[in-house]
Formats: C-alpha cells, sequence, structure tokens
C-alpha cells in the first residue's frame, strides 16, 4: 500500500478496528500522520493478538514506557506494531500504575522479551507472565528505577576506583551538582495546544 | 542478578550413572565483557555440553549512559550530538531518524538540496557500517587481512565526514530543518571520484572473502534464521533481508530523497551468517550508486540546504551583524530553542543495522519529554539464545559478528 497514509486512510482503519474487535480497544485517534489506539491494560493481550492475527500487524517494532506522575495510573506502555504486507503502522497504548501488572505479550510477540524488561528496569513497571522479568541495563545489584520523573539526573551513587582497596567502590553521589536550567520564556508559544507556561493562566479562558 | 561464573551445581549431575560412565557436567562460561569477538562490552553466560553451546544469556548495559533521560533534560537542538554516539559507526543515520521526528511534529518543509545531502551521507554511514562489520565479522572468524583493506576505505570515508562537518565520527551535522551548512563542490567532486574507485575495492575485499574456504566452512549454515522467526523477533535490515523478506525502509517507506534514487535491495535465500555477509556486500555497491547519483544531482541542484524559517534553524552569521532580527533569532535558539506541539510521533529510518526509529513524546515544551530509542541491535542481540543452541563455542562469534552489534546504541 502506499506511504505515507493519508489521515483519512488511517481514521477509516481506526474505526474498523474499533468496531471489528468490540470492547477490546477504547479508542482511536490520528494525529501527525499516525494511528494510536488505546486499551484497558488487562486486555492487552487480547488487543495485540487481534491486531497480529485478524489485522496482519505481525512485527512488533518498539515497547516502550513513558512516565506521568499526575496522572493515577502514571505509566503508559506504548507498543509500535508493523505490517510488512500492509505497510502500515500502529501503536497501541495502555496505561498502569506502579503496582498493578501489565499482561506479558511475550508468548504472542517472542521480541518483547527484552522490551518488557527494560520497561521494568526503567520505570519499574510489572509484567505479568513474563518468563524472566530480571534488570537489563542498569548495573547489578541497581536500586531505583531511572526513567521515573522523580529520579534524580545525577542517580544516588557514584563509583569511583579506590587505590587502597583495589576496587571499584559505590559512594553517595557528591561531586556533581546537576543544573537543570530552564530556558523556557513565559510570553512565547501560549499559542493553542501549547501548554500554559504561567499558574494562573488558565484562568483566560474562564 | 547470576552468580559470577558459577561453576554448575551438583544438582546438574544426572542422578544413576552407568557403569563405565564418566559423570560429565556442563561448563558456564562467561564471553566477555573484554573479548574482542564481543563487538564492544558484552557480556555473554555460556551454558556449554563439551563444546556445544546450550543456553546463552547475554548481559548488557556495560555501556549504559542513559541517553534516552539525559535527552529529557536539554534543548531539541543540544540533543543531537547523543544520536552520533548511539551507534558510532554510523552516526549520521541516527542524527537523520532524530530529525526526523522533530520535523513531523513540527510540520517543517526540508529543501530538495538538503534531502540530498542526508541521502549522500547516511549512505556513507551504511558503506561505514558494513565495511566494519563485514571485514571485523572476518577477523572475528579467522581472516586479518579483511579489516586492513576495510579500514583504509572507512578512513577515506571519515575525511568526508570531516569535510562535511569537522569531526570524523561524532558529526552533530544534521539540523532540524536540513544540515548545519552547505557541501563544497570540491568534496561532492571528491565523493564521486571515491564512488568510481571503491567498487574495485569490493571486488578486492570479495576476492579475499566470498569464495574463501575456511570463511564459508565457519559461516554457511551457521545461525540460520526463518522468515517468520525474523519477523516474530522483530529483525529488520539486512537480519530479515538475509532470509529472504523483501522490507527496505528507503523502498517501502521512502524519506529523505530515496523516492528518486535508483537502486536494488539485494537478498538473501538460507538466511544463514554467509548471507548477510553477501547482502551486506552487495548493499555496499548499491549504496555506491545512490551515493552516484546524489553527487550528480547536488553538482546540478544548488540551493539552499535548510528550512528558511529562522525560528527553527538560526540565520546566517553574515546577517547576524548587520541585523537585528537575526540576531534575537539567533540568541532565542540558542538558548531557549523551539517550542514543538504536544503529540507524539514514531519517526524511523532505514539505518545499515536495520529499522532506527525514535519514538518522541513532546509536551509542547522546548525540551521531548519523552524519547525512546528504538535500537536496530537490541532485538538482534535478544536472538543469541535461540540463535546459538546446537551450535559450537567457536560459532558464537561467528553469529554474533552476523548480527551486527554496536554497543553504543543497545545499551544507550
Amino acid at each position: 500500500m502506499s506511504w505515507p497514509a493519508t489521515a483519512t486512510e488511517l481514521e477509516k482503519l481506526g474505526k474498523a478496528i474499533c468496531k471489528e474487535a468490540k470492547g477490546v480497544f477504547t479508542g482511536a485517534s490520528t494525529a501527525f500522520g499516525e494511528l494510536t489506539l488505546t486499551a484497558p491494560a488487562a486486555r492487552v493481550l487480547e488487543a495485540l493478538s487481534y491486531l497480529r492475527h485478524a489485522q496482519g500487524f505481525h512485527q512488533l517494532i518498539d515497547l516502550a514506557g513513558a512516565d506521568y506522575p499526575e496522572r493515577p495510573l502514571r505509566f503508559d506502555v506504548v507498543y509500535h506494531l508493523l505490517s510488512m504486507t500492509k505497510n502500515r503502522r500502529v501503536r497501541l497504548k495502555v496505561q498502569t500504575d506502579e503496582d498493578t501488572a501489565v499482561p506479558s505479550v511475550v508468548s504472542l510477540f517472542p521480541a518483547a522479551d527484552w522490551y518488557e524488561r527494560e520497561a521494568f528496569d526503567m520505570y519499574g513497571i510489572f509484567f505479568d507472565g513474563h518468563p524472566d522479568l530480571r534488570r537489563i541495563l542498569t548495573d547489578y545489584g541497581f536500586h531505583g528505577h531511572p526513567l521515573r520523573k522523580d529520579f534524580p539526573m545525577t542517580g544516588y551513587v557514584e563509583v569511583r576506583y579506590d587505590d587502597e582497596l583495589k576496587r571499584v567502590v559505590y559512594e553517595p553521589v557528591k561531586s556533581v551538582e546537576w543544573r537543570n536550567w530552564d530556558f523556557l520564556s513565559p510570553w512565547e508559544g501560549m499559542e493553542k495546544g501549547f501548554s500554559p507556561a504561567l499558574p494562573g493562566d488558565e484562568k483566560v479562558e474562564k | 542478578m547470576t552468580g559470577q561464573n558459577a561453576p554448575a551445581a551438583a544438582t546438574d549431575l544426572p542422578s544413576t550413572i552407568g557403569e563405565g560412565e564418566t559423570p560429565v557436567r556442563k561448563f558456564n562460561i562467561n564471553f566477555g565483557p573484554q573479548h574482542p569477538a564481543a563487538h564492544g562490552v558484552l557480556r555473554l553466560v555460556l551454558e556449554l555440553d563439551g563444546e556445544v553451546v546450550e543456553r546463552v544469556d547475554p548481559h548488557i548495559g556495560l555501556l549504559h549512559r542513559g541517553t534516552e533521560k539525559l535527552i529529557e533534560a536539554r534543548p531539541y537542538g543540544q540533543t543531537i550530538p547523543y544520536m552520533d554516539r548511539l551507534d558510532y559507526v554510523a552516526p549520521m543515520n541516527q542524527e537523520h531518524a532524530y530529525c526526523l521526528a522533530i520535523e513531523k511534529l513540527l510540520d517543517v518543509e526540508v529543501p530538495y538540496r538538503a534531502l540530498l545531502i542526508r541521502t549522500l551521507y547516511d549512505e556513507i554511514g551504511r558503506i561505514l557500517n558494513h565495511l566494519l562489520n563485514v571485514t571485523t565479522q572476518a577477523m572475528d572468524v579467522g581472516a586479518l587481512t579483511p579489516p586492513l583493506w576495510g579500514f583504509e576505505e572507512r578512513e577515506k570515508l571519515m575525511v568526508f565526514y570531516e569535510r562535511a562537518s569537522g569531526a570524523r565520527m561524532h558529526a552533530n551535522y544534521y539540523r532540524v530543518g536540513g544540515v548545519r551548512q552547505d557541501l563544497p563542490e570540491a568534496l561532492v567532486r571528491d565523493i564521486r571520484d571515491w564512488c568510481d574507485h571503491f567498487p574495485r575495492i569490493c571486488d578486492d575485499i570479495e576476492g579475499l572473502i566470498t569464495g574463501n574456504r575456511i570463511f564459508k566452512q565457519r559461516n554457511v549454515d551457521i545461525g540460520k534464521v526463518t522468515r517468520d522467526e525474523a519477523i516474530a523477533w522483530g529483525f529488520s535490515g539486512v537480519m530479515v533481508r538475509g532470509s529472504g523478506i523483501p522490507w527496505d525502509l528507503r523502498r517501502s517507506q521512502p524519506y529523505a530523497a530515496y523516492n528518486d534514487m535508483e537502486f536494488d535491495v539485494p537478498l538473501g535465500v538460507n538466511g544463514d551468517c554467509y548471507d548477510r555477509y553477501l547482502c551486506r556486500m552487495q548493499e555496499m555497491r548499491e549504496s555506491t550508486k545512490i551515493m552516484m547519483q546524489c553527487c550528480d544531482a547536488l553538482l546540478k541542484s544548488p540551493g539552499p540546504v535548510k528550512a528558511e524559517n529562522n525560528k527553527i534553524t538560526p540565520p546566517a552569521r553574515g546577517e547576524m551583524k548587520r541585523s537585528m532580527e537575526a540576531l534575537i533569532h539567533h540568541f532565542k535558539l540558542f538558548t531557549e530553542g523551539y517550542r514543538t506541539p504536544p503529540g507524539e510521533v514514531y519517526a524511523c529510518v532505514e539505518a545499515p543495522k536495520g529499522e532506527f526509529g525514535v519514538y518522541l513524546v513532546s509536551d509542547g515544551t522546548n525540551k521531548p519529554y519523552r524519547l525512546k530509542i528504538r535500537a536496530p541491535g537490541y532485538p538482534h542481540l535478544q536472538a543469541m539464545d535461540w540463535m546459538n543452541r546446537g551450535h559450537m563455542l567457536a560459532d558464537v562469534s561467528a553469529i554474533l559478528g552476523s548480527l551486527d552489534i554496536v554497543f553504543g546504541e543497545i545499551d544507550r
């Protein structure tokens, strides 16, 4: 099929998916030429299985976590699927929190194995039914989940080689002071759609 | 955390041993993290039955730098250099994916000449990568000369990188809306001349490896991947084409100027290490063809190389000296940068190793809210376990080499 897909084609596909798999998906939206589907976390296996078997999205390209601490369900798990035969991509998003496990999709897409381990390592998202949910990218014995928004950029420990002990030692971070410049100017970018820059801006609409 | 090189537990021993039989225990050995055939810092925990591999547990993350976290704290323009440091063998291809993602968000039109330059440098990156991979994989299985020959050409290509961007590897050359600066005509001509002579080098390297008895012994029928496996395990790039799946993002989901280029997509038949090697060799020849077309087009079509929108691309230096507006634009761009509309995009390119994608979530500020880097090597390395089962210990390095692994992008 032609690439890129037009917005109308994607909307049609999204509607068809929502209609055909009734109740599995909670919504479909098209933005920036991409189709995003949402589903409840508990039904993710059903949703992906439908996309794979009925819609031909046979490859799991990517699985990403994302953290929105202000939400009650703070984590997004984002699945990117690709259909080589239809030449289409689709994104599925589900939400979860720190305690609720998302069903693992390893049985459906073996490629999800390491991606889920990574999401667990980086965000602490649990995956129910994963064969081997260990940390993957961080150090042996690492504490915390580094990509969470409340995890400090510098981390909690730093390592150095101790010449007396003749080994690498872990110590609390003291060498770096993290400088986070806020370059955002408050008087620009307040056009529609952009986040309000100053507290109280939301009152304009009232 | 698993035990450090723990000897097999006594429970692994068979409970009943017949007369005249010797108790055999499985070996657990560490491959890496400082092994030359590990192509970086990879620790493989291998479980061996004699010399036959029974299980592979790759321990990755030894090069984890937290790129995704760092990117969340910097304006868009300042994060392009991080992209170079992912797959440091073909840096500009990664920058391309990142720029595409932001351009998608901002809906910027990139001038055609910039698209040509990007195409040209993407292909240079591809040859850089394949030269390194093909020749060092040959070294992993015992050949010494190919890397010496291949690296001579890599050196020349890096000089082209340097002449365009000022840096041999970490180029930081692509910009949102185009590229940093135009290529001098002499450089385009030199690249064109290089393209004329490179196919002969390919012939030389192929003469060394392709028919070589030892190379074939070590690679034919090793690490076979079927079509279904390649799809199920999220493979991309040469790893799917080696198994005979005609899938190339440059062809099926074209970006930059690939729509106007003529090139073939080489496919393998058996999906083994040898076919993947052949694909890579042929891809280098195809890349040379694309580069020639780009050079010819670049010589004919002068024009701007960045979007003429000073909210996104900085004004020319000379203009800044005269125009107050240009000066303000420059100041704003290099402090605050630019804002993107809120939303999320996924943009990908056919990097030499496979599909390199960027999933970008914007919250409407000047920094990415979340940036997930989809590195092609990550799912490939994941397959080490089942690809190696039943193979001999010596095949581990052959398979690892043909997966085309670089830890900059896997560990991020």
